[in-house]
């Protein structure tokens, strides 16, 4: 037994151990224990995924009663690279959990099924043919569904965010077999290596490619799919949202590149450019709501949307350039997108973590009502400002590294040699370079938004006031996202190096390491080392430290209690800028898109028309795409539906002749 | 060899710009006084306000957080950092850190987000609406610096700055080229947005309804305010400097001489005063732009910015 093969059986060992965990221990040990085997479950799936990308090889057989062929698991370099990743958050998350689950989130159903969901996960990228994927892939949806389901109990609204989840997982599921099903005709049989010699510029392969799009961009949470986005993930506590939000989604970007990389990496143009305008288009919307969001988590899950966005954005530029014969960006594109979906793990995951324990000190989501929480919760306010940086794509975070990526590979992909590669290119790049900074400057404003608010100033509210610090095992999965965070920004020469390898042998990008641990793209001539830049700032950073210290020790601060007021006397905490009033100016700009609605109410004094005893303002920001796109659907489904009550007015007399037209026809259809 | 030598030409920059960002905005000043009238306080002045903020207790609301005195730092240090990176002086490279024009784009950026958190950690209404209006108009102007860029990179291959102004001093032909002439007429919009310039703020008002940058500033005294001020002072002087030696590039050092050094300094300081007194003529004669106008002024630089970057496959 090699050692890839003892870890994905340690994973199935850990799964059972897991589940019995959920079912056998008592309520009162039942997070500890549990949190730990997940964790454990979690960590075998990096190790695993580690000794996969190194290069390990061996293979699990699973033998069903089903007439079929066995299930076999064997992750390859970049399945390996993908477990990582999904399954580094699902440690963090179920370590969270030990601290953060409490009453529902800490019932045996949700134990058990974060035991599943976890599993299911880290286990898509070990599938090597297409029935054990959809088969994976189904138990991480039942899992995911089933712990949200365990908090139905608690909550009214999770019913309703529960349906729009399972109907729109399975309208991608249904996506992606309907797509696989269209390759695997062609190919005749379900293996990932032979779906790979179909030839791409079949009509079926692209009717094959359009379906997988959908259905992989779904579980990624790309528009129009997102829907379920910002319904599901706030009624999720703080783990499950991270472990949805941070790893869930990275199986649908790992379906893509599945496709992209292994099975079709030769697409033709318009494939490169569809991707790119559905990434780009995700990414913009995804960060317009979420720069109006006041709820912390709708704020979080609407910037998956962006983020998935941009990964999507560097996927299809990475197929438009290799069809252009743009080798070398394209690679780069492609290191970039997975560069993004790693950072993109890591800072989310920290971030839902964060909001997780925001939520539990002061009960409240809603960022209009929290403040001043940087001084009541240092931690939480240190781990959750290194992981907005990340979001914001500030140096020297991961989120910086892989957008420099990003769009060092966009402005040199549109020429080779000084040549034009094709007129697609050279109008996809320069708008995919200004759709990126659009969103890279409203993430920017988001995430000083979302940090802002809730940490500094002074709380708006009691309960913002009355907020404790959360306990140590809380803390712990909180610091190490924020390292990763950083951490990964400080090393991107060997990422890409290793994501380098994990792509290959089909696509090889030419990075490589310089000084530290800096990357160097030779294929598109740039060069980053976050390490020297590090030391370059500590160096301008220290004369201006020791003059902060010589004047502090000659001119000590003055704390006072409203020094300045703004010029004001009255000053009370509910005068301050709250989230909704900070995004004002950009409603007002993205009025079109964003379709506000306001209701402004005065309520005068007697019948003074000049005094105003109060007034207040209503303003709600709805998804364009639910009311337009699948409001009206809905409302057609639903006429059909009361149409079809009319059938049923329970007169036996009515149902009787039902069946008496039903066996005249069967009879008419039988003699013809 | 060329590190030590990219070094000194760093050091060089960070003494002169330190020692010039007031000066700069003390001829601003005295230059709008003259024309409006005034006598005005002479060219010194912000030097005197920054020692004189420098000896003062700073002041800070007992429920402000450390961001009040991290985030000056922060500005301050970021705008060090451009002075270090930019081609001001010379254009040699830092050893493994080149003027990676994306890479610059982003410390500056570190630097708008800590000015933007101190406004909001001051917890009144103002620094909450200058910190918002800032906000929004970084996050419009990003796409214009984007493209701008782009289409700066173009000729030269790389978005390397140093590289960049090198081509430019190499091939003249290439500064006065319809697709350089837009993106320079992009940038320098994108860049007095960036600076809190008119027509996007009036770096000279107190009225509530017009403050963008100062509404941020008010809670700020003593070193902290010192710090603010320098900060945006070193970053407006640092594109100064960037724009004149793009459409100037003349004088800049390339290779490393003390005489080189000498005149690529006197140079850029003659460069960016020039700059600085036509920037400080213009705005004499500019009224600020309504807060919601700024979005189409910003639009319509974007336009200006596709438009070099799109011309440059025709022409090509």
């Amino acid at each position: 037994m090699t050692a890839l093969e003892a870890g994905l059986l340690g994973q199935l060992l850990l799964l059972v151990l897991a589940v019995a965990a959920a079912l056998l221990t008592p309520t009162r040990w039942r997070s500890r224990v549990s949190g730990t085997v997940c964790t454990l479950l979690a960590t075998a799936g990096v190790v695993t995924g580690a000794i996969a990308l190194s290069g390990g090889t061996g293979s699990l057989t699973i033998p069903t009663a089903l007439p079929l062929d066995p299930l076999v698991l064997s992750p390859d370099k970049l399945g390996g690279l993908v477990m990582i990743v999904v399954s580094a958050v699902g440690a963090l998350a179920a370590l969270f959990g030990i601290g953060s689950a409490r009453v529902a989130s800490a019932s045996r159903t949700a134990w058990l099924s974060m035991a599943v969901f976890l599993f299911g996960m880290q286990l898509v990228p070990a599938a090597t043919d297409v029935v054990s994927f959809l088969l994976l892939w189904e138990i991480m949806t039942l899992g995911s569904t089933a712990l949200l389901l365990a908090h139905h109990a608690t909550r009214g609204t999770v019913a309703s965010a529960l349906v729009w989840y399972s109907a729109m997982s399975q309208l991608s599921f249904f996506f992606v077999l309907a797509g696989f099903a269209m390759l695997a005709g062609l190919a005749g049989g379900t293996g990932f290596d032979l779906l790979a010699t179909v030839d791409p510029f079949s009509w079926q392969a692209s009717v094959a490619f359009l379906l997988l799009l959908l259905g992989f961009g779904g579980k990624a949470e790309l528009v129009p799919l997102h829907v379920w986005v910002p319904r599901v993930l706030p009624e999720a506590p703080g783990h499950v949202a991270a472990a949805m939000s941070g790893a869930m989604v990275n199986i649908g970007v790992y379906g893509a590149l599945l496709v992209f990389v292994r099975m079709l990496p030769n697409g033709p143009a318009w494939w490169g450019v569809l991707i790119m305008a559905l990434g780009g288009v995700s990414a913009l919307y995804g960060i317009l709501q979420a720069s109006v969001a006041s709820n912390l988590k709708v704020l979080l899950a609407y910037s998956t949307t962006e983020n998935m966005g941009l990964v999507f954005l560097g996927l299809g530029a990475s197929v438009l350039l290799r069809a252009d014969n743009a080798t070398a960006a394209a690679d780069a594109a492609l290191v970039a997108a997975l560069l993004l979906m790693l950072s993109h793990a890591a800072f989310k995951s920290t971030l839902f973590l964060g909001a997780g324990a925001v939520a539990r000190a002061a009960g409240e989501m809603n960022l209009d009502r929290l403040g001043g929480l940087g001084s009541r919760m240092p931690w939480t306010a240190g781990a959750f400002g290194a992981a907005a940086m990340g979001a914001a794509a500030l140096p020297v975070t991961s989120g910086f590294v892989a957008e420099w990526m990003l769009l060092q590979a966009l402005i040199h992909g549109s020429r080779v040699d000084g040549e034009v590669v094709s007129v697609a290119a050279s109008v996809a790049m320069p708008l995919a370079v200004a759709v990126i900074a659009l969103t890279a400057g409203l993430a920017l404003l988001t995430f000083v938004k979302a940090y802002g608010i809730a940490f500094l100033a002074r709380p708006r509210s009691p309960q913002a006031e009355q907020a404790r610090e959360v306990p140590v095992i809380m803390r712990i999965p909180l610091v190490i996202g924020a390292l990763l965070v950083v951490g990964l920004g400080l090393l991107p020469g060997p990422l890409a190096v290793a994501i380098g390898g994990a792509v290959g042998p089909e696509f090889t990008p030419d990075v490589r390491i310089i000084g530290l641990a800096g990357v160097d793209a030779r294929g598109i001539d740039a060069v980053l080392d976050p390490t020297t830049f590090v030391v370059l700032a500590g160096l301008l950073l220290a004369p201006v430290l020791i003059a902060v210290f010589v004047s502090a020790r000659r001119h000590p601060t003055r704390i006072s209690p409203l020094p300045w007021a703004g010029g004001g006397s009255r000053l009370r905490p509910r005068m301050q800028y709250t989230a909704t009033s900070y995004a004002e100016p950009l409603v007002r700009v993205f009025d079109d898109v964003l379709r506000p609605s306001r209701d402004v109410e005065v309520t005068h004094v007697g019948e003074s028309r000049y005094l105003v005893e109060r007034v207040h303002v209503e303003q709600t920001v709805s998804d364009v795409v639910e009311t337009r796109l699948y409001r009206p659907v809905l409302n057609l489904l639903q006429r059909f539906g009361i149409l079809a009550r009319r059938a049923q007015n329970g007169s036996i007399h009515r149902y009787l002749s039902y069946s008496f037209v039903a066996l005249l026809s069967v009879l008419i259809v039988v003699s013809l | 060899m060329t590190g030590a030598a990219a070094i000194v030409i760093a050091l060089v920059q960070l003494t002169l710009f330190v020692f010039l960002a007031p000066v700069l905005i003390g001829v601003i000043r005295q230059v709008r006084a003259r024309l409006e009238g005034r006598a005005g306080s002479g060219i010194w002045q912000p030097w005197r306000d920054v020692r004189k903020l420098l000896t003062k207790n700073p002041v800070r609301a007992a429920d402000s957080s450390w961001m009040l005195a991290a985030g000056p730092v922060t500005l301050l240090v970021s705008s060090l950092l451009l002075c270090a990176l930019l081609p001001l002086v010379g254009t040699l490279p830092l050893p493994l850190i080149p003027s990676d024009l994306f890479v610059i784009v982003s410390v500056m950026l570190i630097g708008v987000v800590a000015l933007a958190l101190v406004g909001l950690d001051a917890g009144t209404a103002f620094g909450g609406m200058g910190s918002s209006r800032h906000m929004t108009v970084a996050a419009l102007v990003e796409p214009t610096l984007l493209l701008a860029v782009y289409a700066l990179s173009i000729p030269a291959g790389t978005s390397t700055l140093s590289l960049i102004v090198e081509t430019r001093l190499a091939t003249p032909a290439v500064i006065i080229s319809p697709v350089s002439l837009l993106a320079m007429v992009a940038l320098a919009i994108a860049i007095m947005a960036e600076t809190s310039r008119l027509p996007v703020d009036n770096p000279s008002t107190h009225l509530e309804l017009t403050m963008l940058h100062e509404a941020m500033v008010l809670e700020a005294s003593g070193r902290d305010l010192a710090w603010l001020e320098l900060g945006s002072w070193l970053k407006l002087a640092a594109l100064l400097g960037l724009l004149s030696n793009l459409i100037v590039p003349w004088g800049i050092a390339t290779e490393f001489s003390a005489l080189g050094v000498i005149v690529g300094a006197g140079t850029v300081t003659v460069k960016i005063l020039l700059l600085g007194v036509l920037l400080s003529v213009g705005e004499v004669f500019l009224a600020k732009a309504r807060l919601f106008r700024v979005p189409e002024l910003l639009a319509g630089s974007f336009a200006l910015a596709l438009l070099a970057v799109t011309a440059s496959y025709l022409v090509a």
